[in-house]
């Protein structure tokens, strides 16, 4: 019990800092609308070659979107931790009865919420550009499920490496160093049958694969809903391990205080 | 009643013996003072009380509480003002103090009529709903103060409370602390490595240097320890070893020569034995320039107890 009231205290907290500076929410939507409205422009005609299960290339791009921002904002969640460790806000919060675990865990929670926050913009956009969500309501809750999901899942890499290394340089690298390559080794911009027989199979370890294909679920015509049901707990599943990473690595740096 | 009671803590950092042996307790309701250079070993202590670090060997219990066994019951006891803020910037004055109150087990009404005696009590009510980015040094060091004073802890520690802060506002925040022990009750620890800062807010304290406690004491029994006043005459014309055989039959111990024409003296009452000596001076046709005495220091008191000299020890000469 504890241990909530003092998350939803620290969330609080954390989440009107980012409205004090709402321009953050803005400037942070920039790169998904450029994907999904230009990019989804340019490769328009992508779809003719087959595999997309739509002729309608941002239809297939959009939900995708929605996940792949979710990405990578959970890879640069970690900074917050480190401004927090710098300024030693945490180191205040130690001397206090405030529960350890609410500590890292809010941290994954106001990330989480601004991934939710954003999918629904991302999602307003898109429906303003034409796409449907045939399943309807229950379809939205899904793909802001799978932001939710990638989100923290990758929230927790962020926060264990911010604890581990303490420095805004490592940070940028790693997330740098794992952007990339995850997006391009998952089926975010093509069809699953238009990538070379290495990728298909490596894409289907990566869990930002497991997002694009829950959340696309959904969107295409045929939807079936075990493949989100089974992708949604994958990502349940890694995102408990990867919370449970970085509540170690937070008693780690605990030690070495 | 102890508030604090500290036995044979000791602690290694890799290369340095940050903690070697340190003992001392703290009656409640008193300030006490960890005066000592930097590296001495004071904020490692501190970090010890708050339960922040273990030491790895020794015992520490603050409020009737082992800090390692009932770490929560040490944590609901205290309040912890570090070295470095810690306060969020990028929230209110009042939203960092009710916070804080949360994470102690405060809430509702109670919370927010104590958030505003609180802001009054350190006398930042006017800025209180403005971000703390926008706060000066000293702002930011009083809501530092009212953050570990909002559940009304019975112990507080204040780890170099006025570093940073430019000489009106250290001497403000004096006050400050003086008048908080004094309406709230408080037990305080306080670190310092300013000398006239120990002087000042200590009812007792104690000098550390290289992580044992060199000696503990009031101010004035400290000072008391030493041989009396000192006395500074610098001579018009030089003729130094004349006047240390005169200075020496005027019952003064000589104690050293500075530069060219000046002999620091100890004598048990510097008032009392000025008129002799310059008497004395006069007599033997030496001419005196200026004279001067000084009560003795803390500055005097550690180089009295550790042989060595404060100021270029704390700047790690």
């Amino acid at each position: 019990m504890t241990v909530l009231r003092h998350t939803w205290f620290m969330t609080v907290r954390q989440a009107r800092n980012l409205m004090r500076e709402p321009i953050w929410i803005v400037l942070l939507l920039v790169q998904p609308m450029v994907w999904l409205v230009l990019y989804g422009q340019l490769f328009h005609n992508v779809t003719r070659l087959g595999g997309f299960g739509t002729t309608s290339y941002i239809t297939f791009l959009a939900p995708a979107i929605v996940v792949m921002n979710a990405f990578f904002g959970a890879t640069w969640s970690g900074m917050s931790m480190i401004n927090d460790l710098d300024h030693k806000v945490i180191e205040r919060f130690l001397a206090t009865p405030a529960s350890r675990f609410s500590l890292v865990l809010s941290q994954i929670v106001r990330s989480a919420l601004t991934a939710a926050i954003q999918a629904v913009i991302i999602l307003l956009v898109a429906t303003a550009l034409g796409v449907r969500i045939h399943t309807g309501a229950l379809g939205w809750l899904a793909i802001i499920l799978a932001a939710i999901l990638v989100n923290s899942a990758f929230a927790g890499v962020s926060q264990a490496i911010a604890l581990l290394t303490r420095r805004e340089a490592t940070m940028i690298a790693v997330a740098n160093f794992i952007g990339l390559p995850l997006l391009f080794l998952s089926t975010t911009m093509i069809a699953r049958s238009q990538m070379p027989d290495w990728m298909q199979s490596t894409a289907s370890f990566n869990p930002v694969d497991w997002g694009v294909k829950a959340a696309r679920e959904v969107v295409l015509p045929g939807t079936d809903w075990s493949i989100v049901g089974t992708r949604l707990l994958l990502l349940l599943g890694l995102s408990a391990l990867t919370a449970a990473w970085a509540t170690r690595s937070f008693r780690a740096y605990q030690r070495g205080l | 009643m102890e508030a604090i009671v500290v036995q044979g803590l000791r602690k290694r950092y890799a290369e340095v013996q940050a903690l070697d042996g340190v003992s001392f307790n703290v009656r409640e309701g008193e300030v006490f003072g960890l005066l000592g250079p930097n590296g001495a070993g004071k904020s490692t202590t501190v970090r010890v009380l708050v339960t922040l670090t273990h030491a790895d060997e020794g015992t520490a219990a603050v409020a009737g509480h082992d800090v390692r066994r009932e770490p929560n019951a040490v944590r609901r006891s205290i309040g912890y003002v570090p070295q470095d803020s810690g306060v969020d910037q990028f929230g209110t004055g009042r939203e960092n103090l009710m916070l804080q109150g949360r994470v102690q087990g405060m809430s509702g009404r109670k919370l927010r009529q104590r958030a505003d005696e609180l802001l009054q009590l350190v006398g930042i009510a006017e800025a209180a709903d403005r971000v703390v980015k926008t706060y000066s040094g000293g702002m930011r060091r009083r809501l530092d103060i009212a953050l570990g004073l909002v559940h009304r802890p019975r112990v507080l520690f204040l780890d170099e409370p006025t570093t940073g802060l430019d000489p009106e506002a250290r001497v403000g925040m004096w006050a400050e602390v003086s008048r908080l022990a004094e309406a709230e009750s408080l037990t305080i620890l306080l670190t310092t490595h300013y000398l006239e800062e120990a002087d000042q807010l200590a009812d007792r304290l104690a000098i550390v240097s290289q992580g044992k406690i060199v000696v503990e004491g009031t101010p004035a029994e400290l000072k008391a320890n030493l041989r009396g006043d000192a006395v500074q005459v610098e001579l018009s014309d030089g003729q130094l070893e004349q006047a240390k055989v005169i200075l020496a039959t005027t019952g003064a111990e000589h104690e050293a020569v500075l530069g060219e024409r000046t002999l620091v003296s100890r004598v048990p009452d510097g008032g009392a034995a000025l008129p002799g000596i310059l008497g004395a001076l006069d007599a033997a046709g030496i001419g005196v320039a200026t004279v001067a005495v000084s009560r003795p220091s803390l500055d005097d008191v550690y180089l009295y107890f550790t042989g060595r000299d404060f100021t270029s020890e704390d700047r790690g000469e």
